[in-house]
């Protein structure tokens, strides 16, 4: 019959392009999870590629990582869309709590950030230990900076040091200072590429390919601590949150178990965070 | 009471169609009877296509009306048309015959046996796989027929289905519809060829600037004409 | 020039080694797109369809509606449809945000409209064609739309590889919807935009040639689908 291998041919081509749509989308969505919201610095620094699995294999708890600017992050526990917050902001962390939307909130570990720039450096802050004042003199000179404008804990420093300055960096905006809305990574790329200056967590520039002509030139200030904290998302408001999983997240991290997997994590030889949990919060 | 199992005569009574402000047909009444093969002539522009599909309800006339005999709800039923471009669908030949077949809720036995004898009729059987898309012209023209004859209506509407085929296609088609005719299917049809209206015809119903002028049989209609109209029409001058 | 023959190399070399990880992320893409296609078709093929058969009031707008939908910015429907699945929304209960069926629901979204603007031009053309013979068949509108979509299937499947590579392309909304989570979300759009924010550029086009590659692939078989039943058909 005319048509016959004509026909089977046309099934198995319109199969195949059916097959990968007829696969489960839920296959893994059966297994035990919980969703962290997080910040791009954790996630894209390769922390979580490293400690969670160890978690995983302990508990046989799946964590979803969704990377966020720390503000967004907690917008996303705010909304109950996630179980656990682990982001880098203590004020906005504090508020979170305050206002009932999960908590209570641990300090979890914590690295620096740092003041990167270009090579040449026509601010002249290369070596400053005084964080401040290297951005006056980047404000002085009018040097293009970059600053990442997206509510994050990385932007909530840096507004803070500018605060410490006495500088109001707004009034350089569409002229030197450039607020890209961005993460962490997008925000250096943009600095790369304009050499500007921008501030950075340690975490993210470490595993920065796109480095081109920037350099760490200003760290160690004690200004540039970098704290992060960590909170469940109110199971009281939300009754969806995963409590009992999402605390017993919480519970490894804090604890000896956790503390190590985060102190083991090293790029290049250079251990990217560390853990505090067990220690009193500074500035705290 | 039985109402008699016919949907003829068709009626027209006063029928008019206007669109967009032109007035292509006026004031038509018409009685088309169970017979011969009903012919529309007349010269091109005079509305005999229009006057086809009102009949076949593919128009709704803008004045008058045209009706059935017979049940309420036969009528549609029982009749079919041939357009003088085949439509036919992007699927094999006897997927073509057998689509109105199902529209038309017959059940699946009736539907392939109908369709074969459709195919039989007009010589496509040994093509009943092929696209029909890919028919020639002529083939495709036999197609629709077919498609039609399978749905054995009593009235069958023809609109110039000769008008772009060749002369042996043609001669075709006109055996195809002599066969129809025989068999008790009412031919309504249009043309422009006058050879084809005197091979066919039983009467003929002339047509000029939207109104009709004559229907009278075609023996007479052909050897004296009662209008100057269809006269010279015959004569093969121009009409207008 | 680096960069980009560095992009070559490393794309290479992901599609040689095969790396489970990469080989999840493409697979998901293509199930996460092809399954958005899906849906879309189911609504917007017939919607196109009878959009084109049908006259009445209200027709107009819709098809404006319609045209205007195709530019929806990707980041505006992720944003409604994260509202909508948020645990705080009203869908929150289905507790689907944040997962691959929310990143099927955001695309589908984005190509319905899409899917049936085109559908609906490209069978007002067969409909043109086949109204009368399908009227004197006594085919009304409801009737002939199922026709009309088979019978326009060639020219359909270019419509839905149109959405598909929409589909395939978008990062905005799956971003959103989906959360980028690795190993679960993380699907070709959203893994080139993170490496992108890594700075490792090469990588970033690397996966951009391989999503580049699936997409060419999955429109030659389909678009060799077509020619093969197309000539066959006429």
């Amino acid at each position: 019959m005319f048509g016959t291998l004509r026909r089977t041919i046309l099934t198995a081509a319109v199969a195949a392009l059916a097959l990968p749509a007829l696969l489960p989308l839920g296959a893994v969505a059966q297994e035990r999870s919980i969703t962290v919201a997080s910040t791009t610095s954790t996630e894209q620094s390769g922390l979580f590629g490293h400690i969670l699995p160890i978690f995983t294999r302990e508990t046989g708890i799946t964590v979803r990582v969704v990377a966020l600017g720390t503000g967004q992050a907690l917008d996303v526990g705010r909304r109950g869309d996630a179980d656990v917050v682990f982001v880098h902001d203590r004020a906005a962390e504090q508020k979170f709590v305050a206002e009932g939307h999960g908590g209570p909130r641990h300090h979890v570990m914590y690295n620096d950030f740092i003041l990167v720039g270009p090579a040449s450096d026509p601010a002249k802050v290369a070596g400053l230990r005084d964080s401040t004042e290297a951005l006056r003199r980047i404000a002085a000179a009018r040097a293009p900076f970059v600053s990442r404008g997206d509510r994050s804990g990385t932007h909530a420093a840096e507004l803070r040091l500018w605060k410490l300055a006495g500088i109001d960096p707004v009034e350089g905006r569409g002229q030197w200072y450039r607020e890209v809305g961005q993460g962490m990574g997008p925000a250096l790329n943009t600095a790369a590429a304009q050499n500007a200056y921008i501030l950075a967590d340690r975490g993210t520039w470490l595993s920065f390919r796109n480095r081109q002509d920037l350099k760490i030139l200003v760290e160690g200030d004690t200004r540039l601590f970098n704290q992060y904290g960590v909170m469940l998302v109110n199971p009281q408001r939300h009754p969806q949150v995963k409590a009992a999983d999402g605390q017993r997240f919480i519970d490894w991290i804090l604890s000896p178990a956790g503390q190590q997997a985060i102190a083991a994590y090293k790029i290049n030889g250079e251990q990217l965070f560390f853990p505090n949990a067990a220690q009193p919060e500074p500035g705290a | 009471m039985r109402a008699p199992d016919t949907i003829l005569p068709l009626q027209a009574e006063g029928l008019g169609f206007a669109a967009g402000g032109v007035q292509i047909l006026r004031d038509v009444t018409l009685t088309i009877e169970a017979g011969p093969p009903t012919f529309l002539i007349g010269p091109n522009g005079a509305g005999k296509s229009v006057l086809l599909r009102l009949l076949h309800r593919l128009l709704i006339p803008t004045a008058g009306r045209v009706s059935w005999s017979g049940l309420p709800g036969e009528a549609a039923r029982r009749q079919a048309m041939v357009f003088q471009r085949p439509v036919l669908l992007r699927r094999s030949v006897l997927a073509n015959v057998l689509y109105p077949l199902r529209l038309a809720g017959l059940a699946r036995a009736e539907r392939a046996r109908r369709a074969q004898e459709g195919l039989d009729l007009v010589g496509l059987t040994a093509l009943a796989g092929r696209p029909a898309r890919r028919l020639s012209g002529g083939e495709q023209q036999r197609l629709a027929l077919a498609r039609a004859a399978a749905l054995q209506p009593e009235v069958l509407f023809l609109d110039e289905p000769c008008a772009s085929l060749d002369p042996a296609a043609t001669r075709a088609v006109e055996e195809i519809v002599a066969a129809l005719a025989a068999r008790g299917t009412k031919i309504v049809m249009t043309t422009h060829d006058l050879g084809q209206a005197r091979r066919l015809a039983g009467d003929v119903v002339f047509l000029h600037r939207g109104r009709v002028l004559e229907h009278s049989p075609a023996e007479s209609f052909f050897a004296e004409p009662e209008t100057r109209e269809a006269a010279a029409f015959l004569r093969g001058e121009l009409v207008w | 020039m680096h960069d980009l023959s560095d992009a070559v190399s490393t794309a290479l070399r992901l599609v040689a080694s095969a790396d489970p990880a990469v080989v999840q992320v493409v697979l998901l893409s293509l199930r996460v797109s092809l399954t958005a296609v899906a849906v879309a078709a189911l609504i917007g093929l017939p919607l196109g369809a009878l959009l084109a058969v049908s006259r009445f009031p209200g027709r107009r707008p819709i098809i404006v509606v319609l045209n205007a939908l195709m530019g929806l910015p990707p980041v505006v429907a992720g944003l409604l449809i994260y509202l909508l699945l948020s645990r705080s929304g009203p869908l929150g209960s289905l507790g689907l945000l944040f997962t691959p069926a929310a990143m099927v629901i955001a695309q589908a979204t984005l190509i319905t409209p899409i899917l049936a603007a085109l559908a609906r031009q490209v069978l007002e053309g067969l409909w043109e064609e086949y109204a009368e013979q399908l009227r004197s068949f006594g085919a009304g509108p409801w009737r002939a739309v199922p026709t009309l979509l088979w019978d326009g299937r060639f020219a359909l499947l270019t419509v839905l590889l149109a959405g598909f590579g929409r589909a395939s392309a978008e990062v905005g909304a799956v971003i959103i919807v989906g959360g980028n989570i690795e190993g679960f979300t993380r699907v070709m759009t959203t893994a080139i935009a993170l490496e992108t924010s890594k700075g490792d550029l090469p990588l970033a086009l690397a996966l951009g040639m391989v999503l580049m590659t699936i997409v060419l692939a999955v429109n030659a078989l389909a678009q060799g689908l077509r020619d093969v039943s197309a000539r066959w058909a006429g």
